[in-house]
């Protein structure tokens, strides 16, 4: 329906810039604001982290094992290091590997699932068993031991190895909708005028997949972020280099859980749930921006409870100066008539 | 079949509104609307998409999907014992007992009215379970077949799973499900849109011919107004959410007073009779969210003069006891 | 059947692809992993470990890759997996199938159970949108953010270390011999109580948001409409129209998400030292293990396929279309 039209458009009209304005609605949505704003946040760690720690997350000092206080937010370690800063240096390496093996994953995605569904026939029969297989393969248990493997383990090979092990499922959601794509009038005409192959999945078929692209590239860098930290944390990845996930196997290497030391491996986790839900909200606005039966649409009112099969009777309450109300028909106002205001008690 | 014009009502609807959303947010989709369903009758509901003859039908009988909100009116039934219901005061409960009892419906899409993952025969008992709880097992597949040999499909045809039937199939099998329980009215929203020409009147037909052995009232909503002409003794015709005309099929055939009902009629080729030139509708269908003012058709309309960008014309008689209406400042006296 | 077939065609291919890759990973290291080793351990490796190191990454001079890959085939046949070195001299084999019962167990219960409760929330969740249900989706999602192993740590640390209900590790007690007798069975469920919780929660939260989102799609199709204009009861429109073809998506999901939660629960089982696969992954990559690294790979995936194939049937029994291009 159309009727949203208006109010929100200044909302939009921050965002996005020119004539693509409409494809940036689904930020609108309440729910991918919050996600993006969170997600601000941590990339603003990301890049000034460093320089905002307050100490140097390696150095040891006298205050062993201190709970959280004014000088330590998130208290120290067992050999006195600060954890809050760790956290602060640790986010960079945390969204450099989520970003940058979401878009090898993203990019491997789109051009093995694309090319899939439009050429059709043995090549996408043999792409699409690829990612089938790839699919059916457990990403995480692969991902260990190919990294445990590496002889030397840093963000960029860490990125390398997750984005190559998780295209999978962005290339068959991607093949699936640009083979419905492919059927559609304009693909069709675009094909019949000549236009050649690149063009048309260029200008024809990449602007429509948009949306399904943008979900998958977030769907992962949620995956990627949480394995990434994995590895950290089982000492498969390189322990020396702050992140979450570093923060949680020193704690869990340390004893902090038999020592009773909760700040230590409590706002690692926090932080990795924050963003795994701030990534997981701006999905839910790309998912609703795609399916719209999924909106919960303008409910303005919220004493009428909206419910498929059994259509609400509210009638305006007396004194309602609506102009275009009906006439009162007389028999609706007759005694032993129960005007039923749904599900009000 | 005429003579069931004059039958008494069935269904009588009166000042209905429904929007689609609460509050500032909604839009008025039918507008004030007031219409009489005689017993034994088919009336024809035309007018173009988003005219509000579909959400007139679902508002009827409470089956609008969200946002949809009946704001206002009354639909009140008369059973053949006497008495009358309103439909929109019901419980869900007594919602539940009245519906496919008393009105049951044959959807547009054919091809997604059946659940695929049943069988046809479970979709045709499981209606006769919920409303006839007394009988046996033996009797629903009994009716099952009797209702299938309805609408001439074998009773083998009964395990199969909608997927395995063909659309015209899938479609009588939908007709024969709403027969199920011996309704007084059946809608038919748009029921053979999706089939091709010859299975559309071999169908009509069908259906013609089980509602004079049957007696029940249909609503038959579609915007080819020339199988209204042809299958309807009433017509009534919807734009912007109201009623503009209403008449037998025959009168509105011979001369249609509304313009839009001429428009109408010279949209579509009539497959019998003398050829008419299609020049159809020039604009497009009014935008509910910025209705215009006085008639909703003005600025599509050829004949549109003083009155008509300011006042709402009111449905009444075209002349004084007939029961034939139009919305018009061009048959009202002003 | 032609579409069984062709789903069991596809995961032999699956198998063969994965044991295949797990031949060529070791040799597709850069530098010489097993030197690193034979440093790192200072002698202690015997010279059997060494040997099945040095086949296990290919370093066997003369034979050709070809024949490697023979051999690795022929040796996978008569359940050679090579020589662990952390549980010398015990075989790979023998050590995942010592921890299999206890990983199968804990993780097909779990798996099951938190597909069927999720499922079940879903579908209440989806059919009432609107309720009090749609308020918890936010918790839910932080939930399913939320990594395994951490909720794991948070129900030690709860659980085990601040009121100590449960043990924080190990499958039973320790003074008990595995049988079946129910003084074992009863310890081994009450230690496996905390893991399976941690992963029921941890999985649950997806199942619910996937099968409420299908929920408020099927809702809005033609024949759940037709269903309440048959005036059918309500539990009838919502388990046998909605509930029933909304659960077919989430089958697929099911099957695809499986290889994600396996990943999850292994994390669970090295939290709490619970002596399955999971627990011997974590002390081949603390050790360097790579024959038991590889072998736990090799049969998780086996495992997942296995899964998969059932997953598979199951959704052949439930959707009438597939059954007619069977």
């Amino acid at each position: 329906m159309a009727l949203q039209a208006t109010d929100t458009a200044v909302a939009a009209g921050e965002s996005a810039g020119g004539p693509r304005r409409d494809r940036l609605r689904f930020l609108r949505n309440g729910k991918t604001l919050v996600g993006v704003a969170i997600l601000g946040v941590f990339v603003l760690l990301a890049i000034a982290g460093s320089w905002l720690a307050p100490y140097d997350p390696s150095a040891r000092s006298e205050e062993l094992l201190q709970p959280p206080s004014w000088d330590h937010p998130f208290g120290t370690t067992q050999t006195g290091q600060d954890i809050f800063s760790q956290i602060l240096v640790g986010t960079r390496g945390v969204l450099v590997v989520g970003l940058l093996a979401a878009v090898i994953a993203t990019v491997l995605g789109v051009l093995i699932g694309v090319t899939a569904g439009y050429l059709g026939g043995v090549g996408d029969e043999v792409l699409s068993s690829l990612s089938n297989v790839f699919l059916v393969i457990p990403g995480l248990p692969l991902i260990i031991i190919v990294t445990s493997q590496l002889p030397e383990t840093n963000d960029f090979t860490i990125a390398l190895v997750i984005g190559l092990t998780s295209w999978a499922w962005g290339a068959r959601v991607l093949r699936a909708q640009t083979l419905s794509l492919r059927g559609r009038d304009y693909v069709q005409a675009a094909r019949a005028t000549g236009e050649s192959t690149w063009r048309i999945i260029v200008f024809e078929l990449l602007p429509n997949l948009t949306p399904v692209i943008a979900s998958g590239f977030i769907g992962t860098v949620i995956f990627a972020v949480l394995s990434e930290i994995t590895l950290a944390f089982i000492g498969v990845a390189d322990i020396s280099h702050w992140n979450w996930g570093t923060v949680l196997f020193w704690a869990q290497s340390n004893q902090a859980l038999a020592q009773d030391a909760w700040w230590w491996f409590v706002p690692a986790g926090l932080c990795i749930a924050l963003l795994g839900t701030a990534l997981a909200l701006i999905n839910f606005g790309i998912d609703e921006f795609i399916n719209p039966r999924l909106r919960s649409d303008g409910r303005a009112d919220r004493r009428v409870r909206m419910r498929v099969g059994f259509t609400p009777v509210v009638r305006p309450g007396h004194g309602d100066a609506e102009a275009e109300a009906a006439p009162r028909p007389p028999a609706a106002t007759a005694p032993g008539t129960t005007i039923r205001k749904d599900d009000r008690p | 079949m005429t003579a069931s014009v004059t039958n008494p009502a069935v269904l009588d609807i009166n000042g209905l509104c429904v929007d689609y959303g609460l509050g500032d947010s909604a839009v008025r989709a039918v507008r004030d609307v007031s219409l009489t369903l005689h017993r034994g009758e088919v009336l024809g509901l035309a007018g173009e998409s988003g005219s509000g003859k579909s959400t007139l039908a679902y508002g009827v009988t409470r089956l609008l999907s969200p946002p949809g909100v009946v704001t206002g009116g009354e639909v009140r039934y008369h059973p053949r014992d006497g008495g009358s219901t309103d439909i929109l005061s019901l419980s869900p409960d007594q919602l539940r007992a009245f519906r496919w009892q008393e009105i049951s419906l044959v959807f547009q899409g054919a091809m997604n009215s059946l659940n695929p993952v049943h069988t046809v025969l479970s979709q045709l008992t499981d209606v006769l379970k919920a409303h006839r709880p007394g009988m046996s097992r033996a009797e629903r597949i009994a009716r099952a077949e009797e209702l299938l040999a309805l609408v001439g499909i074998s009773a083998d045809r009964l395990s199969s799973y909608p997927h395995q039937l063909s659309g015209g199939m899938r479609q009588r099998v939908m007709i024969a499900m709403a027969l199920a329980l011996d309704p007084e009215i059946v809608i038919l929203d748009e029921p053979t849109t999706a089939l091709d020409v010859v299975m559309q009147r071999q169908i009509l037909r069908q259906l013609a011919r089980l509602r004079e052995e049957l007696d029940f009232a249909v609503v038959f909503i579609t915007h080819d107004i020339s199988l209204l002409i042809e299958f309807s003794d009433r017509i009534a015709i919807m734009y912007g959410g109201r009623i503009v005309e209403q008449a037998r099929s025959k009168e509105i055939y011979e001369t249609a007073h509304h313009p839009y009902s001429d428009g109408l009629l010279h949209s579509f080729p009539a497959l019998h009779g003398p050829r008419r030139e299609l020049s159809g509708i020039p604009g497009s269908p009014p935008d509910l969210t910025a209705m215009p003012a006085g008639c909703a058709f003005h600025p599509r309309c050829p004949k549109a003069f003083e009155p008509c960008d300011q006042r709402v014309p009111v449905l009444q008689p075209v002349e004084p006891g007939s029961g034939r209406t139009v919305a018009c400042w061009l048959h009202a006296d002003h | 059947m032609r579409y069984l077939l062709q789903r069991l065609g596809f995961y032999l291919f699956s198998a063969w692809a994965a044991i295949t890759i797990n031949f060529f990973i070791p040799r597709m290291m850069p530098g010489d992993p097993v030197q690193a080793l034979i440093t790192r351990y200072q002698g202690q490796l015997s010279t059997q470990a060494i040997d099945s190191l040095r086949t296990l990454f290919g370093l066997d001079q003369e034979a050709s890759l070809w024949s490697q890959y023979l051999d690795y085939w022929g040796n996978l046949f008569s359940g050679d997996l090579g020589t662990s070195f952390t549980y010398f001299p015990t075989g790979v084999s023998d050590i995942i199938s010592q921890s299999m019962p206890w990983t199968l167990t804990l993780m097909g219960i779990t798996t099951v159970l938190s597909f069927l409760l999720g499922t079940g929330i879903g579908v209440y969740a989806g059919w009432r949108r609107g309720s009090w249900l749609d308020s918890m989706l936010p918790v839910t999602t932080f939930i399913s953010a939320i990594p395994y192993f951490w909720l794991g740590l948070i129900a030690i640390a709860l659980f085990a270390v601040q009121w100590p209900i449960f043990p924080a590790s190990g499958a039973y007690d320790n003074g008990l011999l595995p049988g079946w007798d129910w003084e074992f069975i009863s310890s081994a469920i009450y230690h496996g109580t905390l893991p399976g919780v941690t992963i029921v929660i941890s999985a649950i939260a997806g199942w619910i948001l996937g099968m409420r989102n299908m929920m408020v799609s099927v809702s809005a199709e033609d024949y759940v409409l037709v269903a309440h204009a048959k005036g059918l009861p309500e539990r009838r429109v919502m388990f046998s129209y909605a509930a029933r073809n909304a659960i077919l998506p989430n089958i697929s999901n099911f099957a695809l998400s499986l290889g994600f939660i396996v990943g999850g629960t292994l994390l669970v089982e090295m939290v709490f030292s619970y002596p399955g696969i999971g627990y011997v992954l974590f002390q081949g990559v603390s050790a360097k293990d790579y024959p038991l690294m590889q072998g736990v790979f090799l049969f998780v995936t086996l495992a997942v396929l296995a899964a998969n194939l059932v997953a598979d049937l199951v959704y052949l029994l439930l959707d009438p279309r597939t059954r007619r291009e069977a």
